[in-house]
């Protein structure tokens, strides 16, 4: 008893991208809303960090619906950003977390690199922790086409840009419909970005045979949810043998076990995304997941197991 | 606004794949106003992955009562639990009706009822005759046939006056729920509009919203929407309201309840 009385609490505490973490648990953007829809279930100051949803330069009414569909393990949304702009959100969702003690990361979109810019430029006076660049929404059109995350050009333009703009932590959320998600990481590091977020929704669609009609509006969203986590996983192994910045895994977390893969693979810390819809206490048990399996296997420190999966030698 | 694993203390058929199921929840019943949900997570597991929301039915001390029919995955699995199990559930949520004030000068409550809409309005009907024992309510309850017709009974017991209709004509008026209340209505003279709250499919909704239009009563209609997060953070489950040009606002937050002459029907 003695003994075990000494013995220290297994240490979650992570640095990541030069911001200090309680534990390495956040929640996703745009699933967590602005923090205050979920402040009276889950107390938010037991998070990693929270990642708000994503903000543009002006307010945006988002898509027509319907806008969700629940699939085999999934959820496919089209959102389309809807949100209220930044200067609602300086003015009316920022003040919300002046009472709380948990890092705030906040999302950003642009249409073009100068509104990423321009919207970094504006957050960068104001009481947050960090910013996020959403260069992988697959739900807005994009007047290349292509999304910014699945050009890398444009990700290394968008990236230095904005990082030669603001001296804030700077994140980039990966797209995973893309070929080689390694080279663009690679991008977002050469480019001088902090940390990488990964995975985004993967586009898909579902259909209504009755009626032959998409059951969603715009045709196609985002995938997200379990279905996705096995190719989450792999991408966050893929990435983090070619970078060196902290990597935030992303996709499909329900328990600290998922969350646990994801750390193994080589994630820094992890984000829960859907999972807040299924039960809003999954982030703060799998905080408690992870401490347990430390204690289990005794592990010290979270950092210990970053990456460290035993492949066997071929 | 709370998360409680509840005891399920009953989970009865009532025929035609139609359940009413009580639960004991005493901290979402002490809140609960007619027109709110709860969202109940029906497998411990992932599949289905998201949560279901279900109209309060009804408050009776410690115990909430929700009333659902068979559609789908998540509502077969959940007919099929037992008394002394436990829910997952968050609530009570959203925007419930806007009860009339004691003070208003108000005629005639209708309400209107299509299939299992009927739910949130017995709630509403009792909240109503607690407050407001004067005001005299008509419901109208419609439904595909007799066998699928709910809650008659429940309404005469607590003084309400009752019309049915069924679309095949087996009980009541022959025909939709929507077609009765223009019937009903007091058009002519002087005599008060009345105050009309409505829950059913989305094309009762919409025939009733155009009713109100044309005849300028007040209606509140209680939509029905696929949902994920439920607490107003996911931004899934919109509908067309009207502003400026037209915005969009979330039925689990802002609603489910809304004005009729706020939304744009599609």
């Amino acid at each position: 008893m003695m003994r075990k009385a000494k013995e220290k609490p297994p240490n979650l505490a992570i640095k990541l991208a030069g911001i200090s973490l309680k534990n390495p648990v956040m929640v996703a953007s745009g699933t967590f809303g602005y923090g205050e829809e979920y402040a009276q279930l889950v107390d938010l100051n037991r998070l990693g960090a929270i990642v708000a949803k994503t903000i543009t330069l002006k307010p945006r009414l988002g898509n027509d619906p319907p806008r969700i569909v629940e699939t085999a393990s999934g959820v496919l949304n089209s959102i389309g950003l809807q949100n209220v702009g930044i200067d609602t959100f300086i003015n009316e969702k920022l003040p919300f977390f002046k009472e709380y003690d948990v890092p705030l990361i906040v999302s950003i979109a642009g249409e073009t690199t100068d509104e990423y810019v321009q919207l970094a430029k504006t957050l960068q006076g104001e009481k947050i922790t960090g910013l996020e660049l959403n260069l992988s929404c697959p739900n807005i059109k994009y007047k290349r086409k292509l999304m910014f995350a699945q050009n890398p050009q444009a990700t290394h333009q968008v990236v230095s840009r904005v990082r030669k703009a603001i001296s804030l932590p700077l994140m980039v959320k990966l797209s995973p419909n893309v070929t080689d998600i390694a080279s663009i990481a690679k991008m977002c590091e050469e480019a001088g970005a902090d940390g990488v977020s990964l995975i985004n929704t993967f586009t898909g669609m579902a259909i209504d045979v009755e009626n032959r009609k998409p059951m969603l509006r715009q045709v196609t969203g985002g995938l997200s949810g379990p279905a996705i986590k096995p190719i989450a996983l792999r991408m966050v192994y893929e990435v983090h043998k070619a970078v060196r910045i902290p990597i935030i895994g992303i996709g499909g977390i329900m328990t600290a076990g998922d969350a646990l893969e994801f750390i193994i693979a080589g994630a820094k810390a992890v984000a829960i995304g859907t999972g807040n819809f299924v039960d809003p206490l999954i982030p703060i048990k799998v905080i408690d997941g992870i401490r347990e399996y430390m204690v289990n296997n005794k592990i010290k420190d979270i950092k210990s197991i970053v990456g460290r999966l035993k492949c066997p030698k071929s | 606004m709370v998360q409680v694993d509840a005891k399920i203390l009953e989970n009865r058929e009532l025929g035609s794949q139609r359940y009413k199921m009580a639960l004991s929840a005493p901290q979402i019943g002490c809140q609960a106003k007619p027109g709110q949900f709860i969202h109940v997570r029906v497998s411990k597991g992932f599949l289905p992955l998201l949560r279901r929301p279900f109209s309060v039915h009804r408050v009776q001390g410690q115990k909430i009562e929700i009333l659902y029919k068979v559609v789908g995955k998540g509502t077969e699995i959940l007919s099929r639990k037992k008394g002394g199990e436990y829910l997952d559930i968050l609530g009570p949520l959203g925007k419930g009706y806007q009860l009339p004030s004691a003070t208003s000068k108000i005629s005639d409550i209708i309400l209107v009822a299509g299939g299992t809409g009927v739910a949130s309005l017995l709630f509403l009907a009792e909240s109503i005759s607690v407050a407001n024992p004067e005001l005299s309510i008509l419901v109208l309850v419609g439904a595909k046939n007799r066998e699928e017709l709910l809650c008659e009974g429940d309404f005469r017991r607590l003084g309400c006056r009752v019309e049915v209709a069924t679309e095949n004509g087996t009980r009541g008026y022959k025909g939709l729920v929507s077609e009765l209340l223009e019937k009903c209505l007091p058009l002519s003279g002087d005599r008060p509009k009345p105050i009309v709250f409505a829950c059913g499919p989305s094309e009762m909704l919409k025939m009733i919203g155009k009713i109100s239009r044309k005849h300028r009563f007040p209606c509140q209609v209680s939509l029905e929407e696929r949902l994920a997060c439920g607490v107003g953070a996911c931004l899934g489950c919109v509908v067309k309201t009207k502003g400026s040009t037209y915005t969009y606002k979330r039925v689990c937050k802002d609603g489910p309840v809304f004005d009729a002459g706020e939304l744009i029907w599609e």
